[in-house]
């Protein structure tokens, strides 16, 4: 009977430890790129130190092909993780694979649009700082053209092609905006051959839906101008860099951990604008002028109340007609099957 | 923009696009020659773009980071002959082990040089040489270490086929058995040319600090290495033949960027597979010509061990 009610006391001892481990939740992360992308990956990290420094034990993988990263998921569950963000569109299928077999864990996915019971998925709504950036581009240009180098045609990338080219269009409705897609996320050195040869073709602004500070590092080279993407890239070009539409993704990650901290969390489809903080545009370069900057910030502000809405038609496609009524508010869902350019952009949605 | 114009540009970007794959081959070919295989080109380069920046950033001085990036690409490549040489160990997987070590090892050293950035080479026109039209300015008016590449090419050509030493690489990685009675130690000359490949390969890594992407970022070869593991075999292990493929690489890239901004309908994917899906064309073609013909290009004793005399 002692003998029993010995091993009950042991086991409940050895229970404890693991009560107390979930009321505060381990977190990992899986990234596309490395670390020191110094861009989409380095944004996403930069928000995984945030929870470090609010004491908040985590982990990450770096560089994992999407398609190695179920293993990788798999691995992360097994060790015990209770939270775990995937941070690439890539990684949607292989994550809700992995969330049936391990129900105890959570999982977020950027990007995509799947959820389960221990599902969801997250992102910011990049395209209004994307807008505001283009403004920039649009008051600072004098050949009227800005390059675009572009990573991979999903409607993500098109959607923040379309609310820039809409930007640069609103302060001046001259201007044209080129697409070149290098299909890649990453490649430093095909960034830059890109940046050169919009730049030879007439660009005097590029800018990047790619992850690498390149174009910025070519723009510096040549004495144009460049805008930067998910960080903050000055570093590489302070003479450059014009500005940066960039993640916060700390605000957002705090909340999640808090909530399944709380035992709040819900599967959910988070979609954060700029009024949370979640997106926001880097500190302007020294060369942008005081009236650019106020006329941006004004204008921010009136995104951050609601007041103006980017996507709101009329909005004429890349041939003149119609994609968007008069006064209609494309939903959601249209914004994220968004697959044709807006007027004034210039070049192929490649099929 | 004119027709010439737009060449030259393409053929510019050819080139410098091409030049570290071109060094990274040269390097794979003289140690393949000897008949050792070099599946560590990307985290050699990896390595040597980290040494070449970091000795930079310190002093200044684009030699010394070159001569850095060398000896670190030759260190580590001393490794690759030690395991395959000396111990005799499986060229594939201390080859594949090099590339994945190189690459962690970037990283790691890498994080804290993020955010510094390094001046890159000016081109420094060739009098004369650059007036020819298009070509000139695509291939006289580049950087130094394009030029470098340019002497490495006739170089390693000549020493392969016209010089004694040549002869003894080549014979090394055709039939160690036979070189060896002749009194010639295997083990040092595969030694040797694994070394100096490597050091060509380390070219190959410096150049991306040194022109393509003056700043510091993990990763930033983006895989080229492996595409010169490739390109060693498309270059049927022949320098000249190299060049060109270097080129046809770097062109396919050049082209595919100037064919969007021309605005030419040819669906970028298709322009991103053609070297590749050449490469496994001319190797088809060519595989099946020679052995018709009862010839050969892989050096026969590539990727085996060598056992002296007996004992195997």
């Amino acid at each position: 009977m002692i003998k029993h009610l010995l091993t009950i006391l042991v086991t409940l001892m050895l229970w404890v430890p693991n009560f107390a481990s979930a009321a505060d939740p381990k977190v990992a992360f899986i990234y596309v790129g490395p670390v020191g992308d110094g861009g989409w990956t380095y944004a996403h990290d930069l928000g995984r130190r945030h929870l470090e420094k609010m004491g908040v034990e985590t982990t990450y993988v770096e560089s994992v092909p999407e398609t190695d990263s179920e293993r990788v998921l798999r691995n992360l569950a097994r060790r015990g993780y209770d939270i775990i963000f995937t941070t690439s569109f890539g990684y949607m299928d292989p994550t809700l694979n992995v969330a049936k077999q391990f129900p105890d864990t959570i999982f977020m996915h950027a990007s995509g649009f799947r959820t389960h019971d221990n599902m969801g998925n997250y992102f910011a709504r990049m395209y209004q700082a994307r807008y505001l950036v283009g403004m920039v581009a649009g008051m600072m240009t004098k050949s009227d053209k800005i390059g675009i180098i572009g990573s991979h045609p999903i409607p993500e990338i098109i959607r923040h092609i379309n609310a820039f080219t809409l930007g640069v269009r609103s302060v001046n409705p001259k201007a044209t905006t080129q697409v070149i897609w290098v299909n890649s996320w990453f490649d430093p050195a095909k960034e830059g051959a890109a940046a050169n040869s919009l730049m030879d073709n007439g660009a005097d602004i590029v800018t990047i839906t790619t992850d690498s500070a390149a174009a910025t590092q070519t723009a510096a080279k040549r004495g144009l101008y460049s805008i930067g993407n998910d960080s903050d890239m000055t570093l590489y070009g302070p003479e450059a860099h014009l500005t940066a539409n960039i993640f916060n993704w700390g605000i957002y990650y705090e909340h999640i951990y808090n909530q399944v901290k709380n035992g709040t969390w819900k599967p959910s489809s988070d979609w954060w604008g700029i009024e949370t903080g979640a997106v926001d545009l880097a500190p302007f370069g020294k060369m942008v002028p005081k009236n650019v900057q106020d006329m941006v910030m004004a204008k921010k502000a009136e995104i951050v109340s609601g007041e103006f809405v980017v996507f709101k038609g009329p909005i004429k496609g890349q041939d003149g007609s119609t994609a968007i009524a008069a006064g209609a508010f494309p939903s959601d869902q249209d914004l994220l099957s968004m697959m044709y350019y807006v007027e004034g952009v210039v070049g192929d949605i490649p099929q | 923009m004119t027709t010439p114009e737009i060449l030259t540009i393409i053929l510019t970007t050819a080139v410098t696009m091409g030049t570290p794959l071109l060094f990274a081959t040269l390097g794979g070919v003289l140690s393949e020659r000897a008949g050792v295989i070099h599946l560590g080109m990307e985290g050699i380069m990896l390595v040597s773009a980290l040494v070449t920046f970091v000795v930079d950033l310190q002093t200044g001085s684009k030699v010394l980071a070159l001569i850095g990036a060398m000896m670190a690409a030759g260190a580590l490549s001393g490794l690759h002959g030690f395991v395959c040489i000396s111990l005799r160990g499986n060229q594939i997987a201390s080859g594949l082990a090099l590339a994945l070590f190189g690459t962690g090892l970037s990283g790691l050293f890498g994080d804290a040089l993020i955010g510094s950035t390094v001046t890159s080479l000016d081109r420094i026109p060739i009098p004369g040489l650059e007036l020819i039209p298009i070509l000139g300015s695509a291939f006289f008016n580049q950087d130094w270490m394009v030029y470098l590449s340019y002497v490495l090419v006739a170089g390693l050509w000549f020493m392969l086929f016209h010089t004694n030493w040549g002869l003894q690489i080549r014979s090394v990685g055709e039939a160690p058995i036979v070189c060896d009675a002749l009194g010639l130690s295997v083990a040092k000359i595969r030694f040797l040319c694994v070394i100096f490949g490597g050091m060509l390969i380390g070219l190959g890594g410096a150049y991306f600090p040194m022109v393509l992407t003056s700043f510091w970022v993990d990763d930033l070869t983006a895989g080229r290495g492996w595409i010169a593991v490739a390109l060693v075999i498309f270059a049927f292990w022949h320098p000249g033949k190299a060049l060109w493929g270097a080129y046809l690489f770097g062109a396919a890239i050049a082209f595919q960027l100037q064919a969007q901004v021309m605005g030419l309908k040819i669906p970028s994917y298709i322009l991103e597979m053609f070297p590749y899906l050449l490469t496994i064309v001319v190797l088809t073609v060519v595989t099946v010509r020679n052995r018709r013909a009862g010839q050969t290009f892989m050096p026969a004793a590539l990727g085996l061990p060598f056992f002296r005399g007996d004992k195997h």
